[in-house]
């Protein structure tokens, strides 16, 4: 008799406690809850943190538990965000168009109104068609399926492509950042149908919800944010433990060893992958919204290896390593590019963190792979381990 | 001998005279009349009469004449070039071009040619332009005939080819010749012969006199009209949308206007009454359907213009003849620039695809140049180096540096690239000893670590050199372009650029297999443990293996710096497309990272030429179709065999 899968993960239960405490503490410091210590854009920050988290636990599986180095899982929240960010633009903007339609004198024809939304969101780029990426852009329901079905079915097709011609290792991180950079021209160019470089703004003004204060529209993303990483964090303790998770860490340690042992290693790695890039795909559709921008240099190849550096930072292998890295890692670079951070005066020379923040955490990457190779999550483990040695 | 003296000298006075007697002056005196109140039957005597005069004087007289400048004396009739000074006059002599000024110009009036007498001087002037003894002035007037070329240029053209000395003016001049007979010459035969002379020439200027004889223009009759040089008839909704076809109609005068949409809406509004438009109640009009029949209703009170439906469009289109026709009447020469334009057009395809070759292989010389440094580090010792691209970026800045110290381009960029090898090995040979070697065995976190390296070397650079780019100027030498005609041309650089792609083919070939080092390189690479044993110190090589990839990376960066801009994220750029290259190509093999960067040069020049406006589509495509060839091929076009494979 197995014992129940909580029981046996006690970790889980501290991470979602931890999560939930985080979660009623930040609502009831938050403005919409009247205390106001914490402002409503350090909450959208808070509510984004956890998005990576939840972005980073979907890499940690596929690389830590996987050994999969994908150089593109940020590509594929990046297409959540699109999927999701071409539904609020659409609503959107037909909220504005609208009332100034029928404010006409002959009520509008379905064409006029498809001419007039089209003029709104594709004049940036000279063009005023609605294109056939858009097509279902008008239903909510069609878009949210997108922001899982299409981060899924391109990780399954490039999957397929990859693992069964066996690229494994080195080579694979290559050709994944090579489909990453396909990705991020694909999406810069004006004629794709994505607005280029501009990407989709005002994400943040939520259709039909125009009379509720940022605020609380914060805070609700927040709570759905916590909700999808607790819901994310369930599902992939429960993915790494038992048989399966024993297979795709033996697939991670030694692939040839797994697959004499007539498993299909393809068929696990393809799950794996697959399922990350759909979990990736949610966490970018609740991240954008909080952000209110998404353009195509956040699809470019550099946010994935970040991704993977805040993986490595928190420490591979654990599912709560990559949630301290995540939120290490982005809280400090907000904190630090954001201008808070005090200057040093070396006298003939001044420290502006804006300017070198960015060389200290490529410092800090390089030392942690030096000295802490299992992260930060690897320190944290090994006091645990101090009390319960064998 | 006194005599024979006086004779002389009698002869010389005599020709003094005469030459006295046909200064400039003279002629014009001789034809004042002419002159002074020109006509289109006078104008030409005129001319033909200036002959006589010295040429140099005559083209700044016959420019006065035509932009209103000659003015003549009522007193004794003299003619001058004159200029208005406030109130007085500047006189220039037509013939020693000595200045007076005059205060008062009451005493002399100004010449007023009309406007076709001033098109007769001017032809006559380009002939004087076209003989001038400058070669200059001749350039400059083959040069307007060129932009702007007119029928009555031919034959002051002709006239002067036989006396032209130079031999470069005489081919431009028989070229423009060519040109202008095609499309002004009155004789059909010659200006076919002309034309089919064109076929030749790829020029620009050729290609549009084919095109501006070739030129059409669309019209709608019921039946082609008599005499017509018809290009081609056309179906509507085939050739040209419905739309358009209705629209040559009705600027044609043979059907209504349609109403359009915003005129239909217009229309209705115009008509509301009491919440509705001809009975139909407003908020039933939101679909076109229901506009359009309470538009037909209004028509049919005969409020508005009526309704032209599309059947009805449709309708009128079958009952005409729609075609294009050329503007040139002669179907013969018609034809022949056809034929001319046609062969042309071959040669034309042939020269693209050879300038577009020549780019390929300089664009695959450029990846080639970025990724062979790789092609070692990566390549030969399995470590990822996501810093790479900042190697280049070194060497790029390096140059720039040099370039602040040394203000000679040329010296600067000889100290640049050995500077450049030397900053980047060093750098190389740095990172090796303290990051790289303690992950050897360890290799996707070389990625990582190399990868947190590559930020804080960018973040450096934009720290120390701004965020701008920075100029990296090419010497002199190296500035313009070879031109073979007008499509095909390379820049010199990126001729350099191949060049220097060769030269380190040959030298890193020349390294590995031919020296010591190259020996000890493929020890370690293929069994570090046995290389040991033999005596080589595999730390040492491995040293040095990654000083040398990062060097190359470094004077890479010079020769991109110096077509490319400098900036801190330069690097990044080929990073990508680096790892492709020797991915694509093999990994481990010089010759596979030559294979890759020309496959992937050349398919993405390939791609370009199916839609030139769109390099970021060709780039997008070229990846894709990397992807789908590594399923293929996955250990790259040269493939490692053996133990060292790995497999």
């Amino acid at each position: 008799m197995e014992r129940p899968f909580l029981a046996r993960n006690p970790s889980v239960l501290w991470f979602l406690l931890g999560l939930a405490m985080f979660t009623i503490g930040v609502t009831v410091l938050s403005e919409a809850a009247g205390l106001g210590l914490v402002s409503t854009s350090f909450l959208k920050t808070l509510g984004k943190t956890l998005c990576l988290c939840l972005v980073a636990i979907a890499m940690d599986v596929v690389w830590g538990y996987c050994g999969i180095l994908s150089l593109g899982h940020f590509a594929f929240f990046g297409i959540g965000g699109y999927a999701i960010g071409m539904w609020l633009m659409h609503a959107r903007t037909e909220g504005i168009v609208l009332p100034t339609l029928q404010a006409a004198p002959l009520p509008p024809t379905p064409q006029e109104i498809t001419d007039a939304i089209g003029n709104q969101i594709f004049g940036v780029v000279g063009s005023s068609e609605f294109p056939a990426l858009w097509a279902f852009s008008h239903s909510l329901t069609l878009q949210l399926l997108a922001v899982v079905l299409v981060p899924g079915l391109l990780a399954l097709v490039f999957g397929w492509l990859a693992f069964r011609s066996r690229v494994t290792g080195v080579y694979l991180s290559i050709l994944t950042q090579a489909m990453t950079l396909a990705l991020s021209l694909y999406f810069f160019q004006n004629d794709t149908g994505l607005r280029g470089n501009n990407g989709l703004s005002g994400l943040q003004n939520i259709p039909g919800l125009e009379h509720r204060s940022q605020a609380e529209v914060s805070l609700w993303f927040f709570w759905a944010s916590a909700l999808a990483l607790a819901l994310g964090y369930v599902l992939f303790a429960a993915v790494v433990s038992g048989r399966f998770g024993s297979v795709i860490r033996a697939i991670r340690d030694n692939e040839a060893r797994v697959r004499f042992l007539g498993y299909h290693v393809e068929h696990y790695k393809l799950f794996v992958f697959t399922l990350t890039a759909m979990v990736a795909g949610i966490a970018g559709a609740l991240y954008y919204p909080q952000a209110g921008i998404i353009n195509p240099g956040e699809i470019a190849p550099i946010a994935s290896i970040y991704l993977a550096v805040w993986v490595a930072i928190g420490g591979r292998g654990r599912l709560y390593g990559a949630v301290i890295g995540a939120t290490l890692v982005s809280l400090l670079s907000s904190w630090f590019t954001g201008g808070s951070a005090p200057d040093i005066n070396l006298g003939l020379y001044v420290i502006r963190w804006t300017d070198w923040w960015l060389v200290l955490l490529g410092l800090s990457f390089v030392l942690v792979t030096l000295f802490l190779p299992k992260g930060i999550g690897g320190l944290f483990d090994r006091l645990v381990r101090k009390g319960d040695a064998p | 001998m006194l005599r024979a003296l006086l004779l002389c000298l009698a002869v010389l006075v005599a020709a003094s005279a005469a030459t006295a007697q046909t200064t400039l002056q003279s002629i014009l005196q001789s034809q004042s009349e002419a002159v002074s109140s020109p006509s289109r039957s006078t104008v030409d005597g005129v001319i033909a009469a200036l002959a006589e005069a010295p040429p140099e004087r005559v083209a700044p007289m016959l420019e006065a004449w035509r932009d209103k400048f000659l003015w003549v004396r009522d007193a004794d009739g003299v003619f001058f070039i004159a200029r208005p000074e406030g109130t007085g006059l500047t006189l220039t002599d037509i013939d020693t071009g000595a200045r007076t000024d005059v205060d008062d110009r009451s005493g002399y009036s100004e010449i007023r040619p009309n406007a076709g007498v001033r098109r007769v001087i001017d032809s006559a002037l380009a002939q004087f332009q076209l003989s001038d003894p400058d070669i200059a002035r001749r350039l400059a007037a083959l040069q307007s005939i060129g932009r702007d070329p007119s029928p009555d240029q031919l034959d002051p053209l002709r006239a002067s080819i036989p006396d032209e000395p130079d031999p470069g003016v005489l081919a431009r001049k028989q070229q423009l010749e060519r040109q202008l007979t095609a499309r002004y010459d009155p004789d059909p035969a010659a200006r076919i012969a002309a034309i089919e002379s064109l076929a030749g020439d790829l020029s620009v200027e050729a290609r549009a006199v084919l095109n501006t004889i070739l030129a059409t223009s669309r019209s709608v009759a019921a039946e082609v009209p008599e005499g017509t040089n018809v290009a081609r008839i056309l179906t509507p909704g085939e050739d040209l949308s419905v739309d358009d076809a209705y629209a040559l109609l009705v600027d044609a005068g043979l059907a209504p206007s349609p109403v359009s949409a915003e005129a239909l809406k217009s229309a209705l509004i115009e008509n509301i009454a009491d919440g509705s438009v001809a009975g139909a109640p407003i908020h039933t009009l939101d679909t076109d359907a229901a506009r359009i029949a309470a538009y037909s209703t209004l028509a049919a009170d005969g409020t508005v213009p009526p309704f032209v439906s599309m059947d009805d469009r449709i309708a009128a289109t079958r009952a005409h003849v729609f075609y294009t026709s050329y503007t040139e009447p002669d179907p013969q020469i018609t034809a022949a620039a056809q034929a001319a334009l046609a062969g042309l057009q071959t040669r034309l395809g042939l020269s693209q695809f050879a300038d577009l070759s020549l780019d390929a292989l300089s664009l695959a010389s450029i990846y080639f140049l970025a990724a062979i440094g790789l092609a070692i580090t990566f390549g030969v010792m399995g470590v990822i180096n996501m810093a790479h691209g900042e190697f280049i970026m070194i060497g790029a800045y390096t140059g720039y540096v040099v370039q602040l110290f040394v203000p000679d381009y040329t010296v600067s960029l000889l100290i640049a690239l050995p500077l450049a090898f030397a900053v980047t090995f060093g750098a190389g040979v740095a990172m090796e000893r303290l990051v790289i070697r303690w992950l050897r065995h360890r290799p996707l976190e070389t990625l990582l670590a190399t990868f947190g390296i590559s930020i804080a070397l960018q973040q450096l650079a934009k720290n120390i050199f701004g965020t701008q780019a920075r100029p990296l100027t090419s010497p002199d030498w190296l500035a313009g372009a070879w031109v073979y005609n007008d499509v095909i041309g390379i820049s010199y650089i990126r001729i350099a650029i191949f060049i220097l792609a060769l030269i380190f083919l040959g030298l890193i070939l020349y390294v590995l297999k031919r020296t010591r080092l190259g020996l000890e390189v493929r020890a370690v690479t293929q069994n570090p443990g046995m290389a040991a044993s033999m005596g080589i110190n595999p730390d040492r090589i491995n040293m040095l293996t990654f000083g040398l990839g990062s060097g190359i990376a470094g004077i890479a960066g010079v020769a991109i710096g110096l077509y490319a801009q400098v900036t801190s994220e330069m690097g990044s750029a080929y990073i990508v497309q680096s790892f492709m290259t020797v991915v694509v190509g093999g990994v481990g093999n010089v010759w596979g990272t030559l294979a890759g960067a020309s496959l992937i040069g050349i398919g993405q020049k390939g791609i370009e030429w199916f839609n030139p406006s769109n390099t970021l589509a060709a780039q997008t495509y070229m990846i894709l179709f990397v992807i789908l060839f590594i399923q293929f091929r996955p250990k790259g076009i040269v493939p490692l065999k053996g133990r060292a494979a790995g497999d």
